[in-house]
Order: C-alpha cells, then sequence, then structure tokens
C-alpha cells in the first residue's frame, strides 16, 4: 500500500438552493478540488465561511451533510476510490477508517446516553473491539486527553461535564477505533481561549501518539499552524493557495493569504479619559431569579464620552449580564448607574424614552435581531418614527444617509435581510442603532460571528462612526484582538468581577495579574511552534511555584 | 431531596386535586340536569307528595354540598352507592365491568403501542418513499372511518362470511384466556386501528424532528444503519412526546370504547354506562363518571411523569 492516505482529485461538490421567491436550482460550492495527505500527517484547510472548508472535510467519508452532493472528482481512501464503493463499505469507512470531531460537541453527543456508549459504539458496531477492548481503550484516551477521572468519566451524561471536556471527549470518541483518517471540523472555535489552549494541545499530542492522519478544519490560520504540516487555503470552494505551513505563514504568496495573515491591521490611539464620563455604573451587584449566588459582584467602571470601553472575558465571566443591568432588563440588587449626567430607573420599564434613545444595543447575531418580514428601509426608519416622528421623504431621506454611512447605499433600501451577507446585516444594525442618533451604544460579541475579514470591516466602520457621530462604544467580546484594536480603556472580567480595569495601555502592559496574564498569553500567535513555547513556559512556571 | 422525587410527588398531589374538581364537576352537572333520582324511580306514577317523601327518604331535600361531601366520603371508603334501578351495589358491578374493560384495552394496547412505534420508525427510515406513503394512507384511512362501521365491516366479513371469530365478544369468568382472547379478538382489531394513526404519525413527528440534530448526524458518521441511527439516537430523545399520545390513546382504549362494546355487546363500562344512562340511574353515571376521571387523570399523570424521567438532565443532575 502506498504511503498516501488520502488522494482527492478534482474535488466537485453540489448542492441545491431555494431562494425565496424563485424556483430551487443548483450551484456549484466546490470547484475541483485537489489534494494528497500521507499517513500520520495533518492537512489544514483554512478559509471564510462559505469557502467549502467543513463540505470537504465530509466528502472524504462520502458524505453531504443536508441537501449537498457531490458531483465530480475521485477521493482515494487506503487506495480505494470511495465515492465508487459500495453501500456497506462506505458504512465501513464512517466510524472505522476514517472519523469525525464536530465544532460543537455539546450538539454531537446524545443527550440520552453515556458518554462511553457513545465514545466505544463505532469501534463495537464496525467489529473493530470487543466492547470490553474498547473501553479500556477509551479509558487511555481519557487519560491521554487529559481528562479528570478517565476511569469513570464515561459513566457521566454528555451534560454533566464542561464544554471542553466534551470536545475531549469527542476526540477521544474519533479515535477509539483506531482510524486512519480524522476530520476535525473546528473543534475548538466554540471554546474559550484558555480552554482551546489545552484542547489543542491534547488533540496534537493524540495526533503524534497514535500516528493518525488529520484533515484540520479552521477559520483560524493561528491555530492551524500550530497543528497542521500542510495548508490549504480555501476560498468559494477554489483551492487559493497550498503549501507547507510554515511556506503559508512565513511567506505567502496569494494576496488573500497575505490578508488573512495580517489581519487585525487596525490601528487605534488611544484617547485621555474627560472630566465627566457618559455612562458610569457604581458598585452594581446583581443575580438571576432563582439562583441563589450574585453573578456580579461589585462593579465598577465608567465610559467617557465619544470613547470606547471593551469588556472582554470569557464564558460566564458576566459580562453580557453587566449589559443587561444597565440596560434596565436586569435590575441589579445594589449599585446605581448614572448616565449622560442623570441617574437611570434600575426598571426598563420606568425609564424615559430619552433614555431609550440615547442608549442603544447591537447583537452578535444580526439574523435574529431584525424581522425577517421587514424591508432594511422598514427596519432602520422604524427608529425614526418612533423618536423623531419622521415620516415620508424626509424620512427617506435620512435613512439614504444612514445606508451612505454603513458603506451600503440606497439600492439596500427595499431588500429583505435574507438577501445581505452576515457583514452587511450587522451594518443594517449599526445604522438602526445610530438612527436613533444615541450617546452610547453597547455591542455585544457583534463581531464574533463573523469571518475575521469581516470582522475588521466592521471594526473600522465602527471606528469611523465614533469620530463623525461622537458615539461612546462599550465593547464587549470575549476576542483579545478586538479589544487592541478598538478600545480606549478596558475591564477585564473573570467569574462577576472586574479583575483589572483600565486605559488600553495601562491593562495590555506588564505587570499583570494572574488572570489577565493567562488570559493574553492563551491568544493564538500566528508563529510555527507557538503552542509549545506557551505550554513549556506554564509548565515551568507551575514547577518553579 | 432528589429533584426528581420532588417532581413526580408534584404530579401525584396535583393530580389528585384534578381528579378532586373532576368529581365536583361530574356531581354539580348531574345536579344541573333537570329531574332527580326520585323523579326517575318514580317516573309516571309522581305525585308531589310521593316524590317529596321519596327525597326524603333518599335525602335528596338536604343541600347539593352536603350530599357532595357524604358521596365523596362514601367513594374514598370505595362505597359508590347503590344502583337506583336494580338495587345492586354499584362497587361490585362496576369492579367486574371494569375489568372486562381493562382486559380488552389492555390487549388492544399491546397490540398497536408496539406496532404503532414500530411503524412510526419505519416510516422515518423510508420517509417520503412508498413504504412511508403507504403507512401513512392506510392509519389515515382507518381512523377516518367511524369505528361503528369498521365494527359492523369486519363482523360481516370475518365473522360472518369467513367464520373466523364470534360476532359477539361475549366473555364470563368461565371461559379459558385462549377461548377469551378468541371473543375479543375482533373489537381489539377494531381498537387497534382506530388508535393506530395518531400513535404512528407522532412517533413519526417526533424522530424527524430529533433527525435534524447534530448527534444523529454523529451516529451516521459513526458508519450505523439508517435504522439503527433512528432506533438507538433519535427514538430515546422523543420518548416524551409520543408517551404523551400513547397515553391519550390509552384512556380512550379504556374511556372511549363505549361505542366498540356496544357494537360487540361486549360487557364492559361502556355497554354498563350507557345501559344506566337510558335508565336515568343517576348513581351509576356519577360513579362511571367518576372513575373514568380517575383513567384518565391517572394514565396522563403517568404520561407525565415518564417525560420527566426520559430527560436525563432531571434524571442525572450535575
Amino acid at each position: 500500500m502506498s504511503d498516501i492516505l488520502l488522494k482527492v482529485r478534482d474535488l466537485k461538490i453540489g448542492a441545491t438552493v431555494y431562494p425565496p421567491g424563485e424556483k430551487p436550482r443548483d450551484i456549484e460550492i466546490v470547484h475541483g478540488v485537489s489534494f494528497d495527505l500521507e499517513r500520520g500527517k495533518v492537512l489544514g484547510l483554512i478559509g471564510e465561511s462559505g469557502a467549502g472548508k467543513s463540505t470537504i472535510g465530509l466528502a472524504s467519508m462520502a458524505y453531504g451533510r443536508g441537501g449537498v452532493e457531490i458531483t465530480g472528482g475521485e477521493v482515494w481512501v487506503n487506495g480505494r476510490d470511495i465515492l465508487k464503493t459500495t453501500h456497506g463499505d462506505i458504512r465501513k469507512l464512517r466510524g472505522g477508517e476514517v472519523t469525525y470531531v464536530s465544532q460543537s460537541a455539546a450538539a454531537s453527543f446524545n443527550p440520552a446516553k453515556k458518554i462511553m456508549d457513545q465514545v466505544v459504539e463505532a469501534a463495537v458496531e464496525q467489529k473493530k473491539f470487543t466492547r470490553k477492548v474498547a473501553e479500556g481503550r477509551a479509558r487511555e484516551l481519557f487519560a491521554k486527553l487529559g481528562l479528570p477521572d478517565p476511569d469513570n468519566i464515561g459513566d457521566r451524561y454528555p451534560h454533566q461535564v464542561s464544554g471542553g471536556q466534551l470536545q475531549r471527549c469527542m476526540t477521544a470518541l474519533a479515535l477509539c477505533p483506531e482510524p486512519d483518517l480524522v476530520v476535525f471540523d473546528e473543534p475548538t472555535t466554540a471554546l474559550d481561549v484558555t480552554t482551546q489552549i489545552d484542547v489543542l494541545m491534547a488533540i496534537k499530542e493524540a495526533i503524534r501518539d497514535t500516528g493518525v492522519g488529520a484533515l484540520y478544519i479552521t477559520h483560524d490560520l493561528a491555530v492551524v499552524a500550530q497543528v497542521s504540516d500542510d495548508i490549504m487555503v480555501l476560498k468559494m470552494g477554489d483551492t487559493v493557495e497550498y503549501g507547507t505551513t510554515d511556506q503559508i505563514i512565513n511567506n505567502p504568496q496569494e494576496e488573500y493569504t497575505q490578508a488573512l495573515v495580517s489581519v487585525r491591521s487596525i490601528d487605534h490611539e488611544e484617547k485621555k479619559p474627560t472630566p465627566e464620563p457618559v455612562l458610569s455604573v457604581d458598585g452594581i451587584t446583581a443575580r438571576y431569579k432563582g439562583l441563589n449566588f450574585d453573578v456580579l459582584h461589585n462593579v465598577n467602571v465608567e465610559l467617557h464620552p465619544g470613547q470606547t470601553l471593551a469588556v472582554v472575558g470569557e464564558s460566564g465571566s458576566g459580562k453580557s449580564t453587566l449589559a443587561r443591568v444597565i440596560t434596565g432588563l436586569l435590575p441589579p440588587r445594589d449599585g446605581e448607574i448614572t448616565f449622560a449626567g442623570r441617574k437611570l430607573s434600575p426598571d426598563l420599564k420606568r425609564r424615559s424614552r430619552e433614555d431609550l434613545r440615547e442608549l442603544q444595543m447591537i447583537y452578535q447575531m444580526a439574523d435574529v435581531a431584525m424581522n425577517p418580514r421587514q424591508t432594511v428601509g422598514t427596519i432602520i426608519g422604524r427608529p425614526l418614527e418612533f423618536y423623531f416622528n419622521m415620516r415620508g421623504a424626509e424620512k427617506r431621506k435620512r435613512i439614504i444617509d444612514l445606508l451612505d454611512e454603513i458603506e451600503l447605499g440606497e439600492k439596500f433600501m427595499d431588500r429583505y435581510p435574507a438577501e445581505l451577507s452576515g457583514g452587511q446585516k450587522q451594518r443594517v444594525c449599526i445604522a438602526r442603532s445610530l438612527a436613533a442618533k444615541p450617546k452610547m451604544i453597547i455591542c455585544d460579541e457583534v463581531t464574533s460571528a463573523l469571518d475575521p475579514l469581516v470582522a475588521d470591516g466592521i471594526l473600522k466602520l465602527l471606528l469611523d462612526l465614533q469620530k463623525i457621530e461622537d458615539v461612546a462604544y462599550l465593547f464587549i467580546t470575549h476576542d483579545l484582538a478586538t479589544v487592541r484594536a478598538i478600545s480606549d480603556s478596558i475591564a477585564v472580567m473573570y467569574q462577576g468581577r472586574v479583575v483589572r480595569y483600565g486605559s488600553k495601555s495601562e491593562v495590555l502592559n506588564p505587570p499583570f495579574d494572574d488572570y489577565t496574564d493567562l488570559l493574553l498569553s492563551s491568544v493564538p500567535e500566528m508563529h510555527l511552534g507557538w503552542l509549545e513555547e506557551v505550554v513549556a513556559h506554564r509548565k515551568m512556571e507551575s514547577a518553579g511555584n | 431531596m432528589h429533584p426528581i422525587l420532588k417532581l413526580v410527588f408534584q404530579r401525584l398531589a396535583l393530580g389528585i386535586l384534578l381528579l378532586f374538581g373532576a368529581s365536583a364537576l361530574i356531581f354539580g352537572l348531574t345536579e344541573a340536569l333537570p329531574g332527580d333520582a326520585a323523579q326517575a324511580v318514580l317516573g309516571q306514577s309522581a305525585t308531589p307528595e310521593s316524590l317529596a317523601n321519596l327525597r326524603e327518604e333518599m335525602g335528596l331535600d338536604r343541600p347539593a354540598l352536603t350530599r357532595y361531601v357524604e358521596w365523596l366520603g362514601g367513594i374514598l371508603q370505595g362505597d359508590l352507592g347503590t344502583s337506583l334501578t336494580n338495587k345492586l351495589d354499584i362497587a361490585d358491578s362496576v369492579g367486574k365491568r371494569l375489568g372486562n374493560t381493562l382486559f380488552l384495552a389492555f390487549w388492544a394496547a399491546l397490540v398497536s403501542v408496539p406496532l404503532a412505534i414500530f411503524l412510526g420508525l419505519l416510516a422515518v427510515r423510508y420517509r417520503n418513499r412508498w413504504p412511508d406513503k403507504l403507512i401513512s394512507a392506510v392509519t389515515l384511512t382507518t381512523i377516518s372511518i367511524p369505528e361503528f362501521l369498521i365494527g359492523y365491516v369486519l363482523i360481516y366479513f370475518i365473522a360472518v362470511k369467513i367464520g373466523w371469530f364470534s360476532p359477539l365478544a361475549m366473555v364470563n369468568d368461565s371461559m379459558s384466556l385462549g377461548q377469551k382472547l378468541n371473543a375479543i379478538a375482533l373489537p381489539v382489531l377494531v381498537l387497534t386501528m382506530v388508535v393506530l394513526a395518531h400513535m404512528m404519525r407522532m412517533t413519526r413527528a417526533a424522530i424527524l424532528n430529533v433527525m435534524q440534530s447534530a448527534y444523529v448526524e454523529t451516529a451516521e458518521l459513526k458508519g450505523l444503519s439508517n435504522f439503527m441511527v433512528i432506533y438507538r439516537h433519535a427514538l430515546p430523545n422523543a420518548v416524551a412526546p409520543i408517551v404523551n399520545v400513547v397515553m391519550l390513546n390509552l384512556a380512550y382504549l379504556v374511556v372511549g370504547v363505549v361505542v366498540v362494546e356496544v357494537v360487540f355487546v361486549y360487557p364492559g363500562m361502556g355497554q354498563y354506562l350507557v345501559d344506566h344512562v337510558t335508565k336515568r340511574d343517576v348513581p351509576v353515571v356519577l360513579a362511571c363518571g367518576v372513575v373514568f376521571a380517575a383513567i384518565y387523570i391517572g394514565l396522563n399523570m403517568i404520561a407525565d411523569i415518564v417525560a420527566i424521567l426520559a430527560n436525563p438532565r432531571l434524571r442525572h443532575p450535575k
């Protein structure tokens, strides 16, 4: 048998789309992609959403998600073309020779079954191992992947372990049948940065120790640089560039790859605080109804007019809860909020229309924040009617001005949200909040659901608008690169407390507290060997203590 | 206390409360009907004096609330009163009749529930293909035809023409189990045809809903066969809605068999109720109403509890 484990030639994949109000039609989403993967090597597939990277990964298992179909080309696994083989052979391939690790282990584990049953299922069903042998192997893998209590964790149900642990269980599930190839589909994307680093290291070591070949799919070039031998850059179903990891990271040839490598080019000079803050949060303590512990403890922050305060933290740190308190959705147990020189009522229902107008919000999921049955013009026009009583030509002119400000233009006025891309939808949401002429906008993870290049565009737009409209942003995010790009001051939150607060230069420069240090050092950097350096550094530090 | 136990106790308490409510409603409705038991007994021979005398004798002249409390107290001690028409103890008659009805319902459930779930799984496995369409068409046809018509058609063809089973489903204590089963074969068949479609459609819909989820994709990517994916990974997560519909249909099998029992002259609760309604035997109607309510509430409570137990998050808290 040759050394080539996976050979893909001129792979073409199509899908049927159902555009609203039109006839369904077939489109091609991958246009003839070719690559080779040697046994025991890792190939990174990288690209933005819609690049076809997951589709290509699943094609190596002869699987099409939804209405996706492989329309042409060859996919050779272990010396046979799996697109021409029998149905029974494909079932043996899936879960036996090729296994899959998905982005969301939380959704990919059956909630009604114990973890162990699911981890060994493929190996037992494919008659690779007996149940007993498979369970022993699963426990070994649990230990190797650094899971706590590896002998018993399999007896738990998926909801009884954390997200990071479940992602490692998913890796164990994929490695348990001793496959030749594992498809990792964004396995760390849904995790916090401090968790991602451990899972990434566990995956890397597991790949090395088991000698399995892997396709590693991600949109994050810095992550893929840590684990793969070769990288293929994809865009809209075409190969942009294909080479060794070293060549792609250090010497990218194509313009698109260069843009990906140098993303986050925004340079933002930090502004000095003004004497009078637009928002001051004093001693806020809050808890949710039905819980017997506080989720925010004595939070104090200030935001100055025309500036940006970034609130950064991982999931569960309380950053979104803070936004809920400021907007009045969650009245605090203690503390008060001063906005534009007046005290805000803790309860949303008792706030004046002026309070509501001057404090706007933009959300992470632009799709669900807009009524799908209203046109862009109606969506942006609504606050104009509501707050300023604008009608007819005057309203229309203002809508067009706003559309120009967000760089979309008049032609978007009669479109529906479904006809817009993710970035365009978020722009419409920005325009809607600006229509109210607010003093301050709360931006809750507004770029998290977007591809890096699109997110960059949104951040640039927000900064430009800040100059024109003199609006302040309270910017909630988990992404430190975004924080660097946009903020004037920063509050780092951890378990409901502000652990570090000050101007951008103070917060991002040493001396650090432990948590901020951990957070900052966990952000993947775009150079080879970064992962090993960080892990070695941490081991040394913990040995030193 | 384990949160599951707490939830189960809550459901139990709620069920008992509901039963009291139902008993009050049944009592109140029979009170609201024109005429009372005394009029029913005397019938044509009623004179104002004889009515007043009989009412006093039966205690009907006392306030409704007092009579309700007495009646309820009797029920709690297992005393359902005596029938007006044949002066027999109602609890005795109901006991025998209910046994027969439950016997019929049990066998109908034993056939129809597994069959409905199996057909549901099959319909999902071959969704939008001919087996799915055939299953849907046949079950929808049988549910659309009134059960008495199906009953008479089956009696005509299977019992009269072919002669496999008796057209009358008479059972008594001296019969062996085999003889009894032979006797109830036709009513079981009719009941199965009536309840099948509802449960099958719900199974199909509930599983199809789960089939969209990521863990079903995971199962497919493990190389499991289509049927294994549905049976092992989709079905356990679709239990709650399926159980609800199954229990509703079980309740129907006990409470709603009146028509089928009459068609096949089966000595069950339905026959008993119909007989005494026509004779305006109010205490019997009341007793039957309460028994039916108890069965209905009991089965739905079981459905609730099973649905709670089916949720692994509640069964195994963190």
